[in-house]
């Protein structure tokens, strides 16, 4: 018997689904290998090693390597955008939270998109006029090149890091769960394969293979969502119907339940999720893939569209495995009596709903597609992260810090992709190493940490004119060491890994205090800055301000 | 003037990767003067804030009755569906309507404001 342990007991889930983007699957057992998964998912395999292959042969100028030659479409971009956001997890994570606690995945849902019309409004248009390859380039533009690329990098970094570590261990998890790969087997596929396409094909690659998962995911999605409608005569409310009478709580999953339970652990989650969004490096990168700042405009627009569609799905799909699944022993481990718990006793975890949902309704090759389906999708985000990485080592640390410029684009490509072939191996011995680890607190602190570093230092720098370099400096360290550290004390890492008794800080979201911490401490730091630097830089606001709002004199490098 | 006019420590980093175009120092205080800039930031930045605030507010709105008023979420309404449920699914639906509104006022508006501009300075 290949039976899956239970992997994910209630408590897990709601911290795993804390950021709903690393499935903390918890403990599993190897299922039977699964011959159309992974027929399918090496057919995916083939398809993008032919794509990057293409990239490689084109990818000659760093523009080519950090940001496809500035050729996206804003179609292509808002696809690629939207890849980024649908990672496994939040299509096996928020259907699964929706299955448990029904409407409390919706906060999540909500919190995930909202972050995007504040990119658009203020940030978007205004990075793509200032930048070129990462957000460095514009947070740096009238600051301290050596100070802010510095700053910049390291949150970058430890956004990647952690992100990727828990994308790595929900992938070995997660192939082990769908695939019947052995852990060890599945962290190193996922390793290679994001190393052949960051280091081959640079950003044309990472791009079509997030755009080819975003497509199959959506039309995976959109199949099975209406396959569960289908059966309930497109009317949602027989569905709700249907739902709330076979969930243990019954009526209590159409309204806010305890995920949730405190006002400022709510508002905390919120602030988080939006503004960790505005501050992600692997998506600021893809502003500058397009060829201008209309095009950045657009493609946020489409995005924003294709995400809330993407999570409306979710939520039908994790009201259908409430409706479908739910009275269905075949998809739970039976106790003794043949009794189960339906919100405990699912195969694989309720991260699991969305994969035996598939089956319920599509049968064994559909469940295979969305098992292909599901690997492509932590390998393209994966590939965008190390990107983002490889980007902040060679780009930022390297050419502008070490080499103090005096390097030649060739030699800052090769280092990129040195570094992406590093990132992938200390991936996979991170991913190695965490593998009994609970690991779904790193998704959050990630979060965090954009929301805390990246996003203050770039926001400032662009907004405020009286922002310095000791200002932004002072401001993106606080925030970085006050998101570390409160949720290093907060129960996920201080009382679950750590094992004490209590945590030293009472929320699970340390954005609400972090973040303004960030922001006032650039502020005050800035504003006590008397020296002949801060006065040349906010003299030299101007000229960044002019470029900022009409994009003339932004980079031609991207037009070839 | 150089191509490092703004390159605080006078080296040439910038210039060497192409970064830093700031060689229009002559002519930022033209451009800042002309009306058409001064119109296009004050409308955008305006009309940016604006959105903003609107997305802010719903947001936080939802969240806030989440935190304070999770019984006012359980009003049904029509049979199973509760309030809760169509206002969540409104954040998103407003969301991307917002998205919408900005960029159709920025295709028109803004982009016509911004080519008077590049005219306007041209000459």
């Amino acid at each position: 018997m290949n039976r899956l342990l239970l992997g994910v007991a209630l408590a897990t889930i709601a911290a795993g689904a804390a950021y709903a983007a690393g499935p903390d699957l918890g403990a599993v057992q190897q299922s039977a290998t699964n011959w159309p998964a992974i027929g399918m998912f090496l057919f995916f395999v083939l398809m993008t090693l032919g794509i990057t292959y293409k990239a490689a042969m084109g990818t000659k100028s760093a523009a080519d390597f950090y940001a496809a030659g500035g050729g996206i479409s804003a179609g292509t971009n808002s696809l690629a955008i939207a890849g980024d956001y649908m990672s496994a997890a939040s299509f096996l994570g928020i259907s699964g939270l929706v299955y448990t606690s029904g409407f409390d995945g919706l906060i999540y849902s909500t919190g995930f998109l909202v972050g995007w019309p504040i990119v658009l409004f203020l940030i978007a248009e205004r990075l793509r006029n200032l930048g070129k390859f990462t957000f460095a380039d514009v947070a740096s533009f009238r600051l301290d090149q050596t100070a802010i690329r510095i700053i910049s990098a390291v949150g970058t970094l430890v956004v990647v890091a952690f992100y990727l570590i828990a994308q790595m261990v929900g992938a070995g998890k997660l192939i082990q769960l769908l695939f019947g790969l052995p852990y060890l087997y599945a962290v190193i596929i996922v390793g290679v394969l994001m190393i052949v396409y960051v280091a081959f094909g640079g950003m044309k690659a990472t791009t079509w293979v997030q755009v080819i998962k975003a497509c199959l995911l959506l039309g995976g999605a959109t199949f099975m969502a209406g396959a569960v409608l289908y059966r309930y005569g497109f009317n949602p409310e027989t569905l709700f119907a249907a739902s709330v009478q076979v969930h243990p709580k019954g009526d209590a999953i159409m309204a806010p339940g305890g995920l949730v339970s405190n006002p400022v652990e709510a508002i905390s989650l919120g602030v988080g999720l939006m503004f960790g969004t505005a501050g992600l490096p692997h998506i600021l990168m893809r502003f500058f893939t397009v060829s201008d700042a209309q095009a950045a405009r657009k493609s946020v627009f489409y995005a924003t569209g294709l995400i809330g569609y993407f999570y409306i799905l979710t939520f039908i799909i994790g009201f259908g495995g409430i409706a479908l699944l739910m009275s269905d022993p075949s998809y739970f481990k039976l106790g003794a009596a043949g009794t189960f718990d339906k919100l405990k006793d699912m195969i694989g975890g309720t991260n699991m709903v969305a994969v035996n949902l598939a089956n319920a309704v599509g049968g064994p090759y559909f469940l295979g597609f969305i098992s292909a389906v599901a690997f492509a999708t932590i390998l393209a985000v994966v590939a965008g992260l190390t990107l983002a990485g490889a980007s902040a080592i060679s780009h930022d640390l390297y050419a502008q810090v070490i080499a103090r410029g005096r390097t030649t684009e060739k030699h800052e490509v090769n280092l990129s992709k040195i570094s992406a072939v590093v990132i992938g191996i200390v991936a996979i011995f991170l991913g190695y190493i965490f593998e009994n680890q609970n690991v779904a607190f790193m998704v959050g602190l990630a979060f965090a940490v954009a929301a805390s570093c990246n996003f203050p230092v770039l926001a400032m720098s662009i907004l405020w004119r009286g922002t310095t370099t000791w200002g932004a400096l002072a401001g993106g360290l606080v925030g970085l060491l006050a998101a570390v550290i409160m949720v290093v004390l907060s129960k996920a890492v201080w009382v679950t890994t750590l094992g004490n008794p209590a945590p030293l800080f009472p929320y699970d979201n340390p954005a609400l205090f972090s973040m303004p911490l960030a922001f006032a401490t650039i502020w005050v730091v800035s504003l006590m800055d008397r020296s002949r630097r801060a006065q040349r830089e906010r003299a030299a606001f101007e000229a960044q301000f002019v470029r900022s709002e009409t994009g003339i004199g932004a980079s031609g490098a991207h037009a070839h | 003037m150089s191509g490092t006019t703004l390159d605080l420590r006078g080296r040439t980093a910038a210039s060497a990767t192409g970064n830093l175009g700031t060689d229009l120092d002559p002519q930022v205080e033209r451009i800042a003067r002309t009306p058409e800039f001064q119109q296009l930031v004050a409308e955008r930045t305006r009309f940016g804030w604006t959105l903003t605030i609107l997305m802010l507010v719903v947001y936080f709105g939802f969240i806030g009755l989440i935190a304070f008023d999770k019984s006012l979420l359980a009003v049904k309404v029509g049979g199973t569906a509760s309030l809760g449920l169509f206002m969540g699914v409104f954040v998103i639906l407003f969301a991307f309507a917002l998205t919408g509104v900005y960029v159709a006022r920025a295709n028109t508006r803004f982009d016509a404001l911004s080519a008077a501009l590049k005219r306007s300075v041209a000459r």
